[in-house]
């Protein structure tokens, strides 16, 4: 009986949900890499792969509305910008849906942004369906954030400002968390440069990514949302600063921020350096890092 | 020392070159990684690499068995094999670093290193399925079943080799200790056929002593 009543509700609350959605598939394509799905609910616009993923979203934005962000870590992202105002050279590795980069050129009409994308067809589904646009300050190029990175460090360039939000989808690309990575990550930042990582924030690899990023960076803070879904690893090249020394520049930022649906002081307090990993976990190396299989 | 234990130790040293083979290839797009990214085409290079140095060996190891094919041959081969398979661990970042600067393009990149790393102990590593087939092979008649059981399981250690070290070995051990580990394989799989050879001559020689006595 008391299976009955599970199952109806189960059945009832299935329908509700699908019925209310209504989401309708405007793109399907099967890249070298990954089925790229775009889907509208409404005034919404998704970008997802492959669909069974626990984490389909990989980028959203409003069609009435495209300055406005939708999801919540990269909301979190601009926590970048609290360290570094104005950077000049961004660099973005892992495009998504381009939201990113678009917010972040009309925010700093000045800024270089280079955006990294290693599938082909997800700038074409970015330009063609989430707006996403190049000039003479946006680039986007096919290319693995590694091997850019090791190009870059040979060229000698420097950037104020790293993105790393390449790890979506099921699949991790394991090179791109070691610590030699992280290290070269970091010789690539100028002398004020900031790095913000998207990374896990459940299952093993929690402990794994911590404590390799402690190991190439030393400390490190942690912006995390509410629920705990994401979490941005946000450190320097040199001295981390701290949250005293931060707090300067938040005002001005929260009105810059604000057209954007971003709420930095929200961000800002949801800044924490607090170890909440064991001391011992393991660093994953180009050696060793099984990180598709610790993900389980 | 029969022959039937010289089959038998024949059969395992083939599934273990297979075992090796794939496991290697396995951690190659681990070792490029670094320097050549985790594109399709990194992939379109190591097995590009493995089975153009795979027919060669065949082609090799096929040769090779015309000429007075024995154990101590065959024990040479794993040895061999398995030397060729330590510079890999000793020396891939240094090679890779050189390529990585003088090739500009990740595709042909990829393909130059993977060469370097993984052309020779391939190319020997491949000499050992038709040179098994000569060991085993007494008649005319058996050559298509012998055959067929040696691809079994050299295949066999192939698709073992592959989960294994997929599924296990990169959680447990570094990559180098990985591939540390299979050059020590070889070379102790080469030594046992070698010994085997000598015992198997030493009784040989006893035997035909004895008969020499005996009239």
């Amino acid at each position: 009986m008391k299976t009955n009543v599970y199952l109806l509700a189960t059945l009832l609350a299935f329908s509700f949900f699908t019925t209310s959605a209504l989401a309708k598939v405007i793109h399907q394509e099967r890249s070298m890499y990954r089925n790229i799905l775009v889907e509208d609910t409404g005034n919404l616009r998704c970008l997802k792969f492959n669909v069974k993923s626990k984490k389909t979203n990989q980028s959203c934005f409003l069609k009435s509305d495209p300055n406005r962000l939708v999801f919540n870590y990269t909301k979190l992202m601009f926590s970048g910008m609290i360290v570094n105002p104005n950077p000049s050279r961004i660099l973005i590795v892992g495009l998504g849906g381009g939201t990113m980069s678009n917010t972040l050129h009309q925010l700093l009409p000045d800024a270089e942004i280079e955006n990294i994308e290693i599938d082909p067809a997800v700038i074409k589904v970015a330009r063609q369906y989430f707006s996403f646009f190049e000039n003479d300050k946006v680039t986007s190029k096919v290319v693995d954030g590694r091997i850019f990175i090791k190009r870059a460090l040979l060229k000698k360039q420097h950037y104020d400002w790293i993105i790393l939000d390449a790890f979506n989808g099921d699949y991790i690309p394991e090179h791109l968390m070691t610590k030699e990575f992280l290290q070269e990550t970091k010789k690539l930042l100028s002398d004020n440069g900031v790095l913000t990582a998207n990374t896990f924030s459940i299952s093993d690899l929690y402990d794994y990514e911590s404590s390799t990023y402690q190991s190439v960076f030393g400390n490190f803070y942690q912006v995390k949302s509410k629920r705990q879904e994401n979490r941005i690893i946000l450190t320097t090249k040199n001295e981390l600063p701290n949250k005293a020394q931060l707090k300067t520049n938040l005002a001005a930022l929260h009105d810059r921020l604000r057209p954007y649906d971003v709420n930095i002081l929200k961000v800002f307090n949801s800044f924490t350096n607090k170890q909440d990993w064991p001391a011992n976990a393991p660093i994953l190396t180009d050696q060793f890092s099984p990180a598709n299989l610790l993900n389980q | 020392m029969t022959l039937a234990w010289q089959n038998r130790l024949i059969y395992l040293l083939a599934f273990c070159s297979g075992f090796s083979i794939m496991g290697v290839e396995l951690l190659g797009g681990r070792i490029l990684a670094p320097f050549f990214g985790s594109s399709v085409h990194i992939w379109g290079s190591i097995i590009t690499v493995f089975m153009l140095s795979l027919s060669i060996g065949y082609l090799y190891g096929g040769k090779l068995s015309t000429q007075n094919a024995n154990l101590t041959r065959y024990g040479m081969i794993f040895i061999v094999a398995g030397v060729l398979v330590l510079p890999i661990a000793l020396w891939a970042n240094p090679i890779m670093e050189t390529i990585f600067v003088a090739i500009e393009d990740s595709r042909y990149g990829s393909l130059a290193a993977a060469s370097a790393l993984f052309l020779l102990p391939t190319i020997v590593l491949g000499m050992i399925s038709p040179y098994s087939v000569r060991l085993l092979v007494t008649s005319k008649e058996q050559s298509g079943q012998v055959a067929g059981i040696l691809y079994f399981v050299s295949t066999l250690g192939s698709a073992m080799g592959t989960i294994f070290t997929s599924f296990y070995f990169v959680l447990w051990f570094e990559v180098n200790t990985i591939i540390v580990s299979y050059s020590a394989l070889l070379v102790v799989l080469g030594a046992t056929a070698i010994t085997f050879q000598k015992l198997a001559s030493q009784t040989q020689l006893a035997a035909t002593e004895e008969v020499a006595h005996e009239n």
